[in-house]
Order: C-alpha cells, then structure tokens, then sequence
C-alpha cells in the first residue's frame, strides 16, 4: 500500500516537472520572439537617431508602468513591443510560481502552497510600483 | 552613435558575455554591466536594469532543461526564494538611494570575489545526516538521478543557508546580476548540498528573484526597450551556443584567462567608482 502511494506521488512528480519545463520554455520563446520583433520595426523607425545613454534620465522613460506598456501597445510602437515582450519574460517565473503553488495544492502540501503564496505575495508588493520611488 | 550600429554592438557584446558566461559558469550578467558601462559609457541604472532582464531570460531557458531531468530540488528552491525575493526587492529599492559611484565599486568587489571563486576548486560537502530539523519540517531532503542510479542527500544548516540567500538576493537586486557565487556558497557549503543539485536550483532561483528586482526596475525606467532589446536577446542566444559547447570543450583553461579579464574589469570599475564615474 505504502509502496503503492510512494509510486503514485513519484509520476505526479514527473508530470509536474515536465509541465514546469515546458511552460518555463514557452515563456521565454515566446517573449524573446516580441522582443526580436518589436526590435526589428524599433529599428527600421529609430536606426538613424542618436543612441545617448549617458545619463540616467528615468523622467523621459515611457514604458515605466504596465498601463503605458498596454497604451503604447494599441500605437504599434516598436519600443512599446519590446517593453511588453520583456514584462512577457518577467511574468514567466512569476507564472511558475502559480503553477507551483497549483500542483502543490494537488499534491496536499499544503506547506509548499502557503510558501508559494508568499513569494507571490512579495512579488505582487513590489510590483505595485509604490516602492519605485 | 547611431542606434542602428549602438544596436549591433550590444547585440555582439551581448552574445559574447552570454558564451564566456555559460561556459565558465559565472552567467552572462557580470560581463554585460562592465562592457556597458566602461565600453559604451551607457549609465550603470540602464546597464543593470537590461542585464536583469537577460538573467531572466538565461535562467528560465536553463532551468527548463534541469527541471525536465528531475535533478532541481523544487522544495529547496521555492523555501529558498522566499529568502532571495525579499533580498531582491530590497536590493533594487536601496539601489534608488546609493549613487552610481558606489554601485560600481560594490560591483567591481562582488566580480572580484566571483572570479576567485571559480577557480576555487569545488569541495564535496554533501552528507546523509537526516537529523536537521528545519529540513526535515520543510521536507528539503531528496535525491536526484545521475548515470541510471538515484542519490539521495541530506541538507544542513538551514537558517544559516537561509541568511546568505538573503544577501543573495539582495545583491541580486542592487546589482541586476544573478549572483550564482554566493548561492554556491549558501548551497554547497552551508547546507551541503551535492554539485548538480545546488547549481540546478540556483539557476531555477534566479529567474523569480530576478523577477522581483526586475518589476522594481521597470517601475523606475530602468528598463529601457533600446538597450535591453539587444542584451536579452545576445546574452540568450550566447548563453544557448554556450550551454552546447560544454558538453565537448574543456573549460579549465578558459576560466583562468576569463578570471584575469574579470579581474582587470573590477579594478577599472573600481577605478571608474573612485573617480566619480
């Protein structure tokens, strides 16, 4: 019985890494690829201007905030298609952890599922924004 | 400089530190932040903020590989984020207050230690003394397959592991580096854990603590698309042609030679630091 169990919970396990592999690779596919995109029409408008980086200048930057990533979004912009391809990749492990915390509440850790909120709960906190400034 | 040709340099730059990065394993960030900021004179805030985001990127795409195999510890690993999340976002919020000349000495110091630490030559620790209780309440223990045959481990000294993950991820987080050197320390050698299953959930680590930082980054605008377009997209592609080669070339030679470059890179970032940048 006990053998039995064990087994049971060893195939859960698998299954579970196998989704987590998958879905860590299709995120970063398919944010890499709106990154190169986005870069490609960023380039074909921008390819001319003057790149200056020199100072950090964090009040001209428009894609500060997932709102103005969306805005810009609707204009087609080059810039803005990167910038929502990199939040693509960032949301990546951040889905991870739903994921995880997901499969450990199947798996009746509840432990794992508390943990797992936490690191959430961390994340979501800082995404807010308020502690930018 | 045009955008155009600042574009292709990154790019090629990019997929350099992404190729000596994974080959020698220090990761792709603690190259792309010098050669950004000493090579093209771009600001240190908008170098780290790209570099975070290629951390991201590298570690995701690793892990999905080591994830598959069944040798990352996911228990250890989520325990352990909740160490290097916080770090993380203190990191990236304390990095507002600090000005960029110390930034780039604590970064010049933190390279130094890493290229000494990947000459160190690596120490077996691992133990099979189940008696931690903080592992076993947290059910850290596991085993993991290599060659057909299943090992299994122990883990030990839990709160101190803990603590210097906590340090972890906040220089993570100031730095916009992965800081793989000190999770070795914390896994290898506090908490004993074996070589492949340490490096696998470090690297499976990396991409929510570098999430973390990333999303206080981007509120500040140090994510700029013009930059970090370029680096994720060559540290990645550097790091994928990297991890390929491993498997046919010796690396000791190189991390020596990799060891000296990093080395000559801290001190002109060190030196750059002291000079006000």
């Amino acid at each position: 019985m006990m053998e039995q169990a064990e087994h049971k919970q060893n195939i859960n396990d698998k299954d579970i890494q196998a989704i987590l592999g998958t879905l860590l690779r299709a995120g970063v596919i398919i944010s890499m690829t709106i990154v190169l995109i986005g870069g490609i029409i960023f380039l074909t408008h921008h390819k001319g201007v003057i790149a200056d980086y020199k100072v950090f200048k964090p009040e001209i930057s428009e894609f500060s905030s997932i709102a103005a990533i969306f805005n810009g979004l609707a204009t087609f912009r080059g810039d803005a298609i990167v910038q929502f391809g990199i939040l693509m990749l960032i949301f990546t492990p951040i889905a991870r952890i739903i994921f995880a915390i997901f499969s450990f509440f199947l798996e009746r850790d509840y432990l794992y599922v508390i943990i797992g909120f936490i690191i959430l709960a961390i994340i979501t906190i800082s995404l807010s924004g308020g502690l930018a400034h | 400089m045009s955008v155009l040709l600042f574009t292709i340099i990154v790019l090629f730059g990019a997929f350099l530190a992404g190729l000596l990065g994974s080959l020698t394993g220090l990761g792709g960030g603690v190259i792309i932040i010098p050669m950004l900021t000493l090579a093209l004179g771009v600001d240190i805030h908008y170098a780290i903020g790209a570099s975070i985001v290629s951390v991201i990127a590298t570690s995701s795409g690793s892990a999905a590989a080591y994830v598959k195999e069944g040798i990352t510890n996911i228990r250890i690993g989520m325990f352990l984020e909740i160490a290097t999340t916080v770090g993380a976002v203190c990191g990236a919020i304390a990095a507002v207050y600090l000005n960029a000349s110390f930034i780039a000495i604590l970064f010049g110091c933190i390279l130094i230690f890493s290229a000494v630490m990947i000459l160190k030559k690596k120490v077996d620790h691992t133990t099979s003394d189940h008696t931690d209780k903080w592992a076993n309440y947290f059910k850290l223990n596991g085993s993991y397959p290599d060659k057909g045959e299943v090992h299994g481990y122990a883990v030990k000294h839990v709160p101190a592991g803990f603590s210097m993950m906590l340090l972890a991820g906040t220089i993570s987080g100031l730095l916009g580096v992965g800081s793989g050197a000190l999770k070795v320390i914390a896994m290898d050698n506090i908490m004993r854990l074996p070589f492949k299953v340490s490096t696998t959930t470090s690297n499976f680590m990396m991409g929510v603590t570098a999430a973390a930082s990333a999303v206080v980054y981007l509120h500040r605008g140090q994510i700029d698309p013009g930059i970090a377009m370029p680096v994720c997209l060559g540290v990645l592609t550097g790091a994928t042609v990297g991890s390929k080669l491993l498997l046919k070339i010796k690396t000791d030679k190189l991390k020596i030679v990799f060891a000296v470059v990093v080395d000559f890179l801290a001190l002109q970032m060190i030196y750059k630091g002291i000079n006000g940048l």
